[in-house]
Parts: structure tokens; sequence; C-alpha cells
């Protein structure tokens, strides 16, 4: 697995940010000028690719693409997978992601001047589609498997993971470079802002982000990218790979009701149950659950009522890394798979940072407001997204 | 501009936004045979012209341009 994130850009970076409790948190001066309500923002490295990779493989590279290689870079590392290893075998590439704005806004501001295409260059394209990350990792790597993207709001990097398990669950693939990226720049999220979605504690930048408190005002924008290499066990275990988790199960479902920002807690419910089924485990299995949880009102609300009705008097302990990165949007459901085996590998749960005092809905969950550690071997990672879908993932040390 | 501007200006380019080698660029250097120039690239070539000397490049004005003396060339007779 690889990350790049307001967390760091490492494991072993991200591991000590998630123990000791350290927010990716700032203020990003650029949006108050551009007329953003909140400057908050997770503040991501950019990473330098020149020197790395040919430029006729950077030129199609958008900012959430260039997270993911860096992200992609390292798991494959991880994995013990090569270039050679790669031209010889079949690999499948999914990614979730469900914006590009910065080519597009950039693009069209060309054309709102010159008003002649030929003036736009060649990069436009291959940036300014959700599959940028997907068509661009599969040619860099020259990837043979399956090679699509999911956009499904915030649920994206989530489904992603779960539809590569299911391709090789199902003998269609051996090996999926899966995860989720999201792009950071201050084009990307003024339409986010302008539903009033954002956290305005611009005053204190690292507190913002407040999942499950009773005085949380909404969330904080974040991005990166998460990438993970998902392989079928005894594909892994011939090849001697080093196997650090096993996904096994995975769930989703769609609200079915009307209102297309609303958050439901049975559809909420529907998603666990079925992850939780597939991996054929029952509520008193589960040790953490990665909370979706945004610092929003109503989803932190809804999201309680679910885990509640699910795991009332069970020992699985909840937290949002949210509170720490902020919302990573598209990339969130692979990164806190991520996060989550990070946890795993190091017998901890990290903490719900800024979490101060529950709110109501939210008394009766395990939520832990320092650095707990434990063993954990299951962990159920929840993701929600914008138009009722929810995806589930259970993901079980391997023992 | 003389013509040696015109070559400088377009060996720097080359350098700094195509990522050139300079030693693989030379007056009989093949476009895309030593430089590796391809045809995205030429997309961003008409959009740098553009840029750095006020004119477009029109496709069927570039048949034969294939080296970096041809294509300087090109530009000389463009804009005098």
């Amino acid at each position: 697995m690889g990350i790049w994130s307001c967390l760091g850009t490492s494991i072993e970076e991200v591991k000590d940010s998630l123990f000791n409790g350290k927010s990716g948190i700032g203020i990003e001066e650029i949006r108050k000028g551009y007329g953003y309500q909140s400057a908050l923002t997770g503040i991501v490295k950019k990473p330098v690719l020149k020197g790395l990779i040919d430029r006729h493989l950077r030129r199609g590279l958008s900012e959430e693409a260039e997270y993911a290689f860096m992200a992609s870079l390292d798991a494959f590392k991880m994995a013990g997978v090569d270039q050679a290893y790669l031209d010889a075998n079949e690999c499948g590439c999914i990614f979730g992601n469900d914006s590009s704005a910065k080519p597009v806004i950039e693009a069209h501001k060309i054309m709102d001047e010159k008003h002649d295409t030929e003036l736009l260059g060649q990069s436009y394209i291959f940036q300014a589609m959700n599959s940028t990350v997907t068509m661009n990792m599969s040619t860099i790597f020259r990837l043979k498997g399956v090679n699509f993207t999911v956009s499904a709001a915030c649920a994206s990097g989530s489904h992603s993971i779960g539809l590569a398990y299911m391709l090789i669950k199902q003998g269609l693939q051996d090996m999926v470079l899966c995860g989720g990226a999201q792009e950071t720049n201050y084009y990307s999220m003024a339409s986010f802002d302008a539903i009033g979605a954002f956290s305005k504690n611009e005053e204190n930048p690292q507190k913002a982000s407040r999942p499950f408190d009773r005085n949380r005002d909404g969330l904080v924008p974040s991005g990166g990218a998460a990438a993970l290499v998902l392989e079928d066990y005894d594909h892994a275990v011939a090849r001697g790979a080093n196997i650090i988790a096993e996904v096994v199960g995975y769930g989703f479902s769609s609200n079915g009701t009307a209102v297309i920002s609303q958050p439901s807690d049975e559809g909420c419910v529907r998603a666990m149950q079925r992850a939780m089924n597939d991996a054929g485990i029952k509520a008193g299995d589960v040790d953490y659950i990665n909370a979706h949880a945004t610092g929003t009102r109503q989803g932190d609300m809804y999201e309680a009522m679910a885990i509640d009705k699910l795991f009332r008097g069970e020992h699985a302990l909840v937290s949002s890394t949210k509170g720490m990165t902020g919302h990573e949007c598209w990339m969130a459901g692979a990164s806190e798979v991520i996060y989550s085996i990070i946890m795993m590998q190091n017998s901890f749960v990290a903490r719900n940072l800024n979490l101060e005092e529950p709110d109501d809905c939210a008394q009766h969950l395990n939520l832990p407001k320092e650095t707990v550690e434990a063993e954990i071997n299951t962990v159920l990672s929840n993701s929600f997204g914008f138009g009722g879908t929810n995806s589930a993932l259970v993901i079980k040390k391997l023992i | 501009m003389n013509r040696t501007e015109i070559e400088e200006k377009v060996k720097a380019f080359l350098i700094e936004e195509l990522e050139i080698e300079e030693d693989k660029i030379f007056p009989e250097a093949k476009l895309k045979e030593d430089m590796g120039i391809d045809s995205l690239d030429f997309v961003d070539i008409v959009v740098i012209v553009e840029r750095n000397f006020g004119f477009k490049i029109k496709a069927e004005e570039m048949a034969g341009v294939d080296t970096f003396s041809k294509f300087c060339d090109y530009i000389e007779s463009k804009i005098s």
C-alpha cells in the first residue's frame, strides 16, 4: 500500500501522525480572495515527478493523478511488484475519482480568451476526465487487466477496493491496483463550499474538523491519494508476497431517498450489514470501525444512529480519522482502509481528534478521545456519499 | 528578431518545455527521430510558438519541416 496525504507521504510518517493525533489541516489563503466561505483545507505536499518519469508519461497527469502515481509507486514496491513483473503478468487498475476541476477550468479560461481549441495543447484532455487516474496509471505502469474509474462521490475510493475484491474473488483478476485520489486545488471545492458544508472555524484550523463532537460546524476538504495492491490469496502466497491484510467483505447500498444530500441511517445499516454478511462475521467480531463521519451535523448523526443500531453493547472502538485528515472525499474510502491497516499492524486505534463533547446521537458509541493501544484483528471501514451511495469494507489481519 | 535569436528561442523552449537534451539539438537534428517529438508534442508546440512568436502554426504548412533548421526556417518565414 502507498499513501500521499496531509498526514504524510510514507506509511511510517502517516503512522506517526495517526498515533500522535497530528492534524494535517491548514488555511489556503488564495481561497479567501477567490470567494470561498471557508479557506480551510488539508495541506498536501506537491510531488516532484520530474526526474522520476519521462515527460511523455507525465504530461497527462492531473494533480490527483500525480498523487496517485506516488502512492502507486510505493504500493507496488511494498507488494514486491516491479515493472518486469507487470510486463509479464496481468494486473488491473481501479481507482475512485469523481472530479478533475483544475484542467477543466484552465482549458475553459483559455477558450474564453482565445476561442481556438488548437491553442489548448494536448494535456488537458487526459487530465480533465474523471478517469484521469486510471488512464494514466494503466499507461505509466503498462497494466494489462481491468481498467476503469469509479465515480461514487465520497464513497468512490471504498467502492474501488470493493470492486477489485469482487473481481479477484470471482477469479477474473489475480492482481488489481486500486485506491482513491482527490485533487486539493482551490478550483476543485468551490461548488462544495457553495452549499455551506465546510467548517468556518478558520481561527483554529487544526480544531476545525471535529467528527461526532457537539460543536462541529462542518467538514474540512482534503485530498491526496491512496493505493493498494489487491491480490488473490493463493497467487500472493505462490509469489512469496508480503501479505499485510485481507479484504474479506464488501457491502454497498443506495439510500432510496429523494433528497440528494440527505444521509440515511437505514442505507448505512444495509451497507455495513451486507459487508459483515459477506465476510461471515457478526457485529461482535469487529474490533474497530473507521467511521465515515466528516464533521457535518446530519452525516455524523445518521452514521452514529446506524452504528448504534448494529453495534450497541459490542466492543468495537469507533473513530473518524477525518478529525486529523479532513474529508479526503473521493480518496477517503481507500486512504481510511490504509489508516486502518496501519493501526491493525501497529496495534492501536487512532483517537477522534477534536472530540471534546460527543453529540447526543453518539453517546452510545465507543469513541476514544485518546490513542488506544489495542489488538485489532477485524476492521469495518465506512464510506458514504452524495446521492445515497454507501460502501463498507471488512478487513482482517492475516493471522 | 534575427535568425540567431529565433534559433536561441526555439532551442530554449525545446529544452525547458519539452525537456529535450541540449546535445540532441543541432541544425540537422530530426524533430521526431533525434529529438523524440511525437504527434502530441506538436499539439503543444502550436501553443508554445503562438506564445513566443505571435502566430499560429498551420499543419498544412509544416509538410517537409522535419529538422531543427527547417523548423527555424519556417518560423523565420512567418515572422519576417
